[in-house]
């Protein structure tokens, strides 16, 4: 017989409230206790006491470029990089991850590209779901971080990506400018191989916004970083959270850097009340992320930490965030005011449903994925679980 | 027949919730010997369910050795739909408390052969050794279980076709609209409630006056099914004030009276069979 986990004593974050209820799992799945009952007959053969603790679903990352000391856009030790990350992330609550490639030469991306494979969470890392390939084909007016002498240009065609990238097998988001000639029928073929495209390191205006959208485009790359600022008679990007040329059944999801220094608390006030269905927190950390202040590498360029910010080396060009995804959901729920469950559904279901995952991951809906945090009366996470398996525990607060 | 006359509704349901445990308690049930308890479903018990999770979770009775058998269930409504007596069973009652899901018995309303799933029904009663104590609740027009007005006072498991009013009385449970409503359920008989040892029966409401008043002072009536029990040796009626405006005083007063003994029924130290004797 299969282990039945009841998870006692505890609330949990279901359908976008927090109710009083136990959490049943059974071959790394949520199940229905109430089928259990009646179909089966039988009871729990393992009981977790939660003493009182929040079960909330997994954080789920889409954007991050490293942390550790490791760079996932830095060829050398991709494999160990990648396994450091997806270990120290179930600390953070993060449960499942989208490793992020910046704007990288050709060869760079052919070399790294094939090491980050999908892989099932456990014990020694995080779920990858695919990578984030942010860049190169993005503008160079916006170009942030990324190094300029590698940001190309395309075509219009899958053949082009593929020679820059080398296989995409493993890709699961695009971040592109949609402004350039031929991006409809990219992002058109490119989500039809079930790619997310995301918007971002881009000068478009609203109009050309809206025509990635209607052409397939989701997702927003860190909304108001990288991108035209808001102007009331063309509002870029930043439009589409009000647009009304888009379809009505169609969420814009956009990706938003919590961590009290990317978005002023202002600005997160301004997109959570205006579009909060979109709303995806991203922490954009970078391989400094876990480390104290120096300097580092983020793809092809060094960086300082200085003051708990991260700058491209000898610049005041903020180049990503060493925020914790944790920290960014606390500091997102004090800035907003928005309640635990928004902001726990911001890092997870929202994502989820971006990436269309959202019946299996970023929920505690019967039939989805075990994967869970718990968390105590002052949002510190207790404990972090995938597939139904302690696969973390908080030291500190547990003796 | 008892009639124990309680101030409010919610005293109504600390009754008996009283009274189940100290039966279950009473009882010394054991893994030779189970405690068999008939189940209704409802707003008028919903409050006994909760003190008895209340009395449960304190550590003051347990149902690791308790049968139960529900009265009823709708035919052809999907088990996890809000309005199935599965879900208001598991969520308001059996996921707080110990009892052993194989001991837990409720009609499949959306069996294969409804006519075998009765017959199977009575049968796993009598394997059981019979119903210890039955409790239900009742409707307006004096129903218990789905036993409508009509039906034969020694009926046994079955199905049952609803009557309008039931119908219009559900239909807000079903968002108003009375099509929704299942128009069949399956439900024990009055005869298979007759035949348990003890009977006690909830009734609380303005609403329910008319029917008390028919369940007591009329006659056996097959038009009022609740009125059968006034034949049963042990009944136990629970009713608020709210539910005695069709009473006579005299009724009302000769009931009263007796509250010192029904208070005894559900003090920890005597068991009730000391009190059988006295009506």
């Amino acid at each position: 017989m299969k282990d039945l986990t009841q998870f006692v004593n505890c609330k949990i974050l279901r359908d976008h409230k927090i109710i009083r209820e136990d959490l049943w799992v059974r071959n790394g799945q949520v199940v229905d206790p109430e089928k259990v009952f009646f179909d089966e007959k039988i009871k729990a053969n393992i009981i977790v006491d939660c003493q009182d603790h929040l079960i909330a679903p997994g954080f789920i990352e889409v954007q991050i470029n490293g942390g550790m000391g490791f760079d996932f856009s830095y060829h050398d030790n991709t494999e160990e990089g990648i396994d450091a990350v997806a270990k120290s992330l179930l600390s953070h609550g993060v449960t499942s991850f989208c490793p992020t490639v910046v704007t990288s030469p050709k060869e760079i991306y052919h070399q790294i590209l094939p090491k980050i494979k999908r892989r099932k969470g456990d014990r020694n890392g995080a779920t990858i779901l695919g990578v984030h390939a942010e860049g190169p084909f993005i503008n160079k007016d916006k170009k942030g971080a990324h190094p300029e002498n590698c940001i190309l240009e395309h075509d219009g065609s899958l053949s082009t990506l593929e020679k820059t990238y080398g296989s995409m097998q493993n890709i699961k988001i695009i971040t592109l400018a949609p402004e350039f000639p031929d991006s409809c029928k990219l992002i058109k073929q490119l989500t039809n191989n079930d790619i997310v495209v995301s918007l971002g390191h881009s000068t478009a205006d609203l109009a050309q916004g809206e025509d990635a959208v209607n052409c397939g485009a989701t997702f927003i790359t860190h909304l108001f970083n990288a991108m035209l600022p808001f102007h009331h008679r063309d509002p870029g990007l930043v439009g589409l959270l009000t647009s009304k040329n888009i379809p009505k059944d169609k969420i814009v999801h956009f990706g938003i850097i919590a961590d009290g220094i990317h978005t002023h608390p202002a600005a997160l006030r301004i997109a959570y009340k205006v579009h909060p269905e979109g709303l995806v927190l991203v922490t954009d950390a970078i391989s400094a992320l876990g480390l104290h202040e120096g300097k580092y590498k983020i793809g092809q360029l060094d960086i300082d930490i200085r003051d708990g910010k991260a700058y491209v080396a000898g610049t005041n060009t903020l180049c990503g965030s060493i925020a914790t995804m944790i920290e960014c959901v606390k500091f997102f729920m004090e800035a907003t005011a928005c309640g635990p469950e928004f902001a726990i559904d911001a890092a997870s279901f929202h994502p989820a449903k971006l990436l269309g995952i959202e019946n299996t991951k970023g929920t505690l809906s019967f039939g989805a994925d075990a994967d869970f945090i718990l968390l105590n009366d002052n949002f510190e996470i207790d404990s972090t679980w995938i597939a139904g398996q302690k696969v973390w525990m908080n030291q500190d607060i547990n003796h | 027949m008892r009639l124990v006359i309680l101030e409010t509704a919610e005293s109504v349901a600390e009754w008996a919730a009283k009274y189940v445990m100290k039966r279950i308690n009473d009882y010394n049930a054991g893994p030779e010997k189970y405690f068999v308890l008939g189940l209704p479903t409802g707003s008028t018990p919903f409050g006994m369910y909760k003190k008895l999770i209340e009395y449960h979770k304190a550590g003051k009775v347990s149902f690791k050795y308790v049968k139960t058998f529900n009265m009823d269930e709708y035919v052809s409504l999907p088990r996890d739909h809000p309005e199935s007596y599965h879900y208001y069973m598991w969520n308001n009652f059996f996921k707080h408390i110990d009892i052993d899901p194989k001991n837990a018995h409720i009609l499949d309303g959306n069996a294969q052969d409804l006519a075998v799933e009765c017959n199977a029904y009575e049968e796993k009663i009598k394997e059981a050794g019979g119903v210890e104590l039955f409790i239900g609740g009742i409707g307006p027009d004096g129903h218990i279980a789905f036993n409508e007005p009509g039906s034969s006072l020694v009926s046994r498991t079955r199905v049952k076709t609803l009557a309008q009013d039931t119908l219009e009385a559900n239909a807000r449970f079903f968002g108003n609209d009375i099509n929704l409503v299942p128009k069949q359920a399956l439900t024990v008989g009055v005869g298979t409630v007759m035949d348990a040892k003890e009977v006690m029966i909830l009734i609380t409401g303005t609403h329910k006056s008319f029917a008390l008043y028919k369940a007591v002072e009329e006659g056996v009536n097959h038009m009022w099914t609740v009125s059968a029990f006034q034949q049963h040796p042990h009944t136990l009626m629970i009713c608020d004030e709210d539910a005695t405006l069709e009473l006579r005083v005299k009724t009302v007063k000769y009931f009263k009276a007796l509250s010192d003994v029904h208070q005894k029924l559900i003090q920890e130290a005597d068991s009730v069979e000391k009190f059988r004797i006295f009506h």
